[in-house]
């Protein structure tokens, strides 16, 4: 607080230019973690996926192609609406900021809850690992249920990362929202939002990777 | 800053440092200070190297004798699993970093504090939490896997803790991850005026490359653990071979964070040497650019050689050649960074303080541990020496014979800039000589016995072993006194040792410019302004404060 | 007791070829080790504090030396590289026709069983100046198959068949070790290897002969678990197996693979995985139903029958 008597500035930083490109560089550091983080997954994916393509195929068909579809459009969406609260934030648009935030958690919560009544189907049907796994539907080459079943492993173990990752972004949106009602932002304090931001495209890319590579298996011509 | 001039009611005998700043016990818990979060990490993890302690020493103790009378075969199995589990987690990848980076790396780059100062108390947060976590896990009956954590026994044959310790572990790795986040931008962005990259003491340097490997590698391990615990949990087949997993896939990823990891417990302790030689030499290191680089050299090619820990796991032969050059190769800057240290001894004017003799010792075991090292990347004798003793034996070199020696070396270098105080010379140089001998005592022998085919984790072991095993476990507690002496001598200098002063190595750096123990935000008289080069020493000078 | 062992005995083609490599790098090492310990003391005695000596640099060489002591340990990196690659292709590439014995580690124990259907637990018995060629499964977690003083060392994993061979060449009792953690009683899952002549292994394989070759034993398998009624060549319902071993053989997705030993046993647990072309998904799945090392006496019997065919051919 020494340095500047707004309290723009925390205590250790010499100036705001310092404190925005740290706090920007920290967050593409942990951005950076969380690619690899997710890329063990999508590594071990990828191994069993050549090693069992015919499970692979069979075991995608369960998926709905509808559902996981329509929550990718909504990520995309909600990306949209994320990029403009940052815009309206930067400019001091207060309303616009708002509304975008408004947009953003609920087009989250959407995606949560189109992911609840999938993994709620996947239940009925006997297809959660464990005692009760028991594949009945269609089979493409001749897989084994065990490795039918590892797809579902890696299904549930990406996708519910992934929602971990969404749960914990609206519940820091919320916070945000929260800020904004209080009149926390303005066009010189707003790297909260923009750093969120930054968080809620790299959740909606990594659900861009993991639509194809869980849903669209067969589908690849 | 000025405050203190405008009052002068303020009685100037007793200047406000880190420690006398505020003193109750919350200020200390959750302080955002980088240096009491430093000394918060000094106090954990000296309490979890004695813990390791022990259990080594009940491995020792076992392997007197050949017919393993002493602790049962799951208890053995559990001592070197939990000796390995928290050495590793908690004692070795937080040493350096957490306590001597966190302490000296903010004010060697002139900033006030690391860029997130609350990362940082989170980071340790989250250490202590793991913690616990693994202390629960020796209460509750301990874990056999082995720090490894091979599966299909980890997941499915293992009947122990195995889901907690790998909790404990995940904890103590995003620990390290945000510890490596705060320095990588500390680096980058916090740098006072004038210090440009190639004024950055080498310590930084070093620093700046493990963290690379801390927020690159270890969120591999942490989700490779999550699936081991899922795995366990769910009783899947994601790694057992049973259910169409693939055990060697788990052992890539782990090698995948874990041989990088060697690197973070290595690489620091480098840059403790690279401050240490010049200072207690009088001279400029020699080739620092050659040793800056060679840092990140290390971190970068150390990302391509886990290979090297699956020769005779049924990885194919064409991955073992790419694996086995690439872990030839990356010896080489290892090796340019000895021959630096060596030429900068030349024509120095050298005195063997307490930390010089930890510094000469690192660089003889290193060195042994180095080319031993060389030994196994080769692929036709690792055939014979996989998973034996002269494997225990060549790490144990590196992580205790290299990154231990570096840790008490770094720690009896900045102890008077720490506590303000200075520790007895005799007594340190004492316990440094002790924990040299007793070091090769105790695992010289046990290249002999890998060479001879003793094979690693054996609770009994066939006879013509013993008198080699006697020899090592004589050697360790000679190692262990000299360990067992040094929390005594620093605690004693805490309250009768001489009062230090602000140099008293005649050392150059900008953590030596500032009182000792430092204020608060480092820098009494505002943000330096750097103008020298670093380790501008001159060979005419003496120590100014000895 | 009295004398500290050093050096562990050499029993095979290859123990002296990789003691020698091994010396050399001791050698390499040891010049390196001490030509830097020995700068490191000399420097710590000449130029300590207050000697009377010349501290004047004139550092107009230092690039020089950098790139000396960079480039020198590449150049040996690099060369001491092909040489430990070639000596490791060299160690390791199994000679054609070495007999072969098969090993089934378990939690603790490693069960072996010879050509001739002789099964012993714990004990390995070979010819020496025979290559021999140990193919090995695990029926639980990873072991690793351990004898020193033969320099040999492979895992040994569960679903999956490892090898590893050698060439005793002196007559003696060797240790046999586990060298992966698998357990409790890892340390115990030790054995004896004893290497014998040829003709007294010839007579250790008669002294207690069970009467059933592995081969013979296979065959009764082969009726017992009804393999006999779809692959014997009559049956259109599956392949014949006779002198199926080794050969290429066309699947029903168009590709082509060698019947070798992991093929055999992964058909034989699941079937569907790689059908044979033009014959339908019908072979029950033997996962789970069949030990380790009966699968092993199968397939060994399917290899058996190589012979017989191209013989009658002829």
């Amino acid at each position: 607080m020494a340095h500047s008597s707004d309290g723009l500035v925390a205590h250790h930083f010499e100036d705001l230019e310092q404190q925005t490109e740290s706090a920007v560089l920290g967050m593409w550091l942990f951005l950076a973690q969380e690619v690899m983080f997710f890329g063990g997954l999508f590594v071990s994916y990828l191994v069993y996926r050549i090693k069992f393509p015919d499970a692979w195929a069979t075991a995608s068909g369960a998926l709905n192609v509808w559902q996981g579809g329509g929550n990718t459009v909504v990520l995309l969406v909600s990306s949209v609406t994320m990029a403009s609260s940052v815009w309206c934030a930067q400019t001091g648009r207060q309303r616009g900021l708002k509304l975008g935030l408004w947009l953003t958690l609920i087009l989250g919560l959407t995606f949560l809850v189109v992911k609840y009544f999938e993994y709620k189907d996947k239940f009925f049907h006997h297809l959660i690992p464990g005692a009760n796994f028991h594949w009945t539907g269609p089979v493409i080459g001749s897989p084994t249920e065990g490795q039918i079943e590892l797809f579902f492993v890696l299904y549930f173990i990406m996708t519910g990362m992934h929602a971990l990752h969404m749960i914990i972004g609206a519940g820091i949106l919320i916070w945000i929202m929260a800020l904004a009602y209080k009149g926390y932002f303005s066009p010189q304090r707003y790297m909260k939002v923009e750093l969120f931001g930054f968080y809620w495209h790299f959740v909606d890319i990594v659900w861009v990777f993991l639509f194809p590579l869980l849903y669209l298996v067969q589908r690849h011509g | 800053m000025s405050s203190i001039a405008a009052r002068p009611d303020v009685i100037p005998a007793a200047p406000k440092n880190y420690i006398n700043a505020k003193s109750t016990l919350m200020s200390w818990l959750f302080t955002t200070d980088h240096k009491r979060i430093a000394v918060l990490y000094l106090i954990s993890i000296t309490i979890f190297f004695g813990m390791g302690g022990l259990f080594a020493m009940l491995i020792r103790l076992e392997l007197i004798t050949p017919k393993g009378d002493f602790l049962t075969g799951d208890m053995y199995n559990k001592a070197f699993t939990l000796h390995g589990v928290i050495m590793v987690f908690f004692f070795l990848i937080p040493s350096v970093p957490a306590t001597l980076g966190n302490f000296v790396l903010p004010i060697m780059v002139g900033a006030k504090d690391l860029a997130f100062p609350k990362i940082n108390l989170l980071s340790w947060w989250l250490y202590v939490f793991g913690g616990v976590m693994a202390i629960g896990v020796v209460i509750n009956g301990g874990i056999d896997t082995g720090w490894t954590f091979y599966p299909p026994y980890s997941t499915t044959y293992a009947a122990s803790n195995v889901t907690l310790a790998i909790l404990a572990a995940f904890m103590a790795g995003f620990s390290s991850i945000f510890t490596g986040l705060n320095f990588i931008v500390t680096v980058h962005k916090m740098r006072a005026p004038g210090m440009t990259w190639f004024r950055l003491p080498l310590f930084v340097w070093a620093h700046y490359a493990t963290s690379i490997i801390q927020v690159l590698g270890t969120p591999v391990i942490a989700i490779t653990l999550v699936l081991v615990a899922v795995e366990r949990v769910w009783g899947v087949g994601i790694f057992d071979p049973q259910l169409g997993g693939d055990p060697v896939l788990f052992q890539h990823l782990f090698w995948f964070y874990s041989h990088p990891a060697v690197y973070v417990m290595i690489l620091p302790g480098m840059g403790v040497i690279s401050e240490v030689i010049p200072c207690f030499s009088r001279k400029r290191i020699f080739g620092y650019e050659f040793i800056a680089f060679s840092s990140l050299a290390i971190a970068i090619i150390g990302f391509l050689v886990w290979g090297h820990h699956l020769y005779v796991s049924t990885q194919s032969t064409y991955a073992g050649l790419v694996f086995s050059l690439l872990s030839f190769l990356v010896a080489v800057p290892s090796a340019i960074k000895v021959f630096n240290w060596t030429a900068t001894l030349y024509k120095g004017q050298i005195t063997f303080e307490a930390p010089m003799l930890y510094a000469m010792g690192f660089i003889g075991l290193f060195l042994v541990g180095g080319l031993t090292g060389l030994i196994l990347a080769s692929m036709a004798n690792d055939i014979h020496f996989h998973d034996t003793y002269f494997v225990v034996a060549h790490f144990h070199y590196v992580m205790v014979g290299g990154m231990v020696m570096a840790y008490m070396c770094g720690l009896h270098f900045w102890w008077p800039k720490m506590t303000g105080r200075m520790y007895p010379a005799a007594l340190a140089s004492i316990a440094a000589i002790l924990v040299f001998v007793g070091f090769n005592l105790t695992f010289f022998p046990q290249f002999i016995l890998g060479f001879l085919g003793m094979p690693r984790r054996y609770h009994q072991y066939v006879e013509e072993f013993q008198v080699l095993n006697v020899m090592s476990s004589a050697g360790a507690s000679i190692l262990g006194i000299g360990y067992i002496l040094q929390p005594f001598y620093l605690v004693w200098s805490l309250v009768k040792g001489p009062v230090a002063g602000m140099n008293p190595w005649g050392a150059k750096g900008l953590e030596w410019q500032v009182p000792s123990p430092p204020p608060t935000f480092n820098f009494p008289d505002g943000q330096p302004i750097v103008v020298e080069e670093a380790y501008s020493y001159t060979t005419e000078e003496s120590h100014s404060g000895a | 007791m009295a004398t500290i062992p050093l050096i562990p005995e050499q029993a095979s083609t290859i123990s002296g070829k990789m003691d020698f490599l091994f010396y050399g790098w001791l050698a390499m090492s040891m010049f390196f080790f001490f030509s830097v310990v020995f700068t490191l003391v000399y420097f710590c005695v000449k130029y300590r504090k207050g000697t009377n000596v010349d501290r004047t640099i004139r550092g107009d060489n230092e690039r020089t030396l950098e790139l000396t002591w960079t480039i020198i340990p590449l150049v040996a990196a690099v060369l001491v590289f092909f040489y430990s690659a070639y000596a490791y292709i060299d160690f390791t590439k199994t000679p054609q026709g070495a007999m072969e014995i098969l090993v089934t580690g378990k939690q603790w124990m490693w069960k072996i069983q010879h050509p001739t259907g002789k099964r012993e637990i714990n004990a390995l018995h070979v010819p020496i100046g025979v290559p021999v060629k140990l193919t090995m499964t695990s029926e639980d977690t990873i072991h690793s198959f351990f004898i020193p003083a033969f320099r040999v060392k492979k895992d040994v994993l569960p679903n999956r068949f490892s090898s590893l061979w050698f060439n005793a060449t002196k007559e003696g009792e060797y240790h046999l070790f586990c060298t992966e953690y698998c357990g409790t009683d890892h340390s115990r899952m030790v054995g004896t290897v004893t290497a014998l002549t040829p003709e007294r292994y010839q007579a250790w394989l008669a002294g207690t002969d069970t009467g059933v070759t592995m081969a013979s034993s296979g065959e009764k398998l082969f009726t017992k678990l009804g393999c006999v009624t779809c692959h014997t060549g009559t049956s259109p319902r599956g392949p014949t197996l006779k002198g199926v071993f080794g050969k290429e053989v066309k699947l029903n997705d168009g590709s082509i693979v060698v019947a070798d030993e992991e093929y055999l046993r992964e058909s034989i647990l699941n079937s569907q995985a790689k059908l044979v072309a033009g014959y339908p998904p019908l072979m029950p799945l033997f996962r789970n139903q069949i030990k380790e090392q009966d699968l092993m006496t199968l397939i060994n019997y399917i290899k058996s029958l190589k012979d017989e065919k191209s013989g009658a051919k002829s």
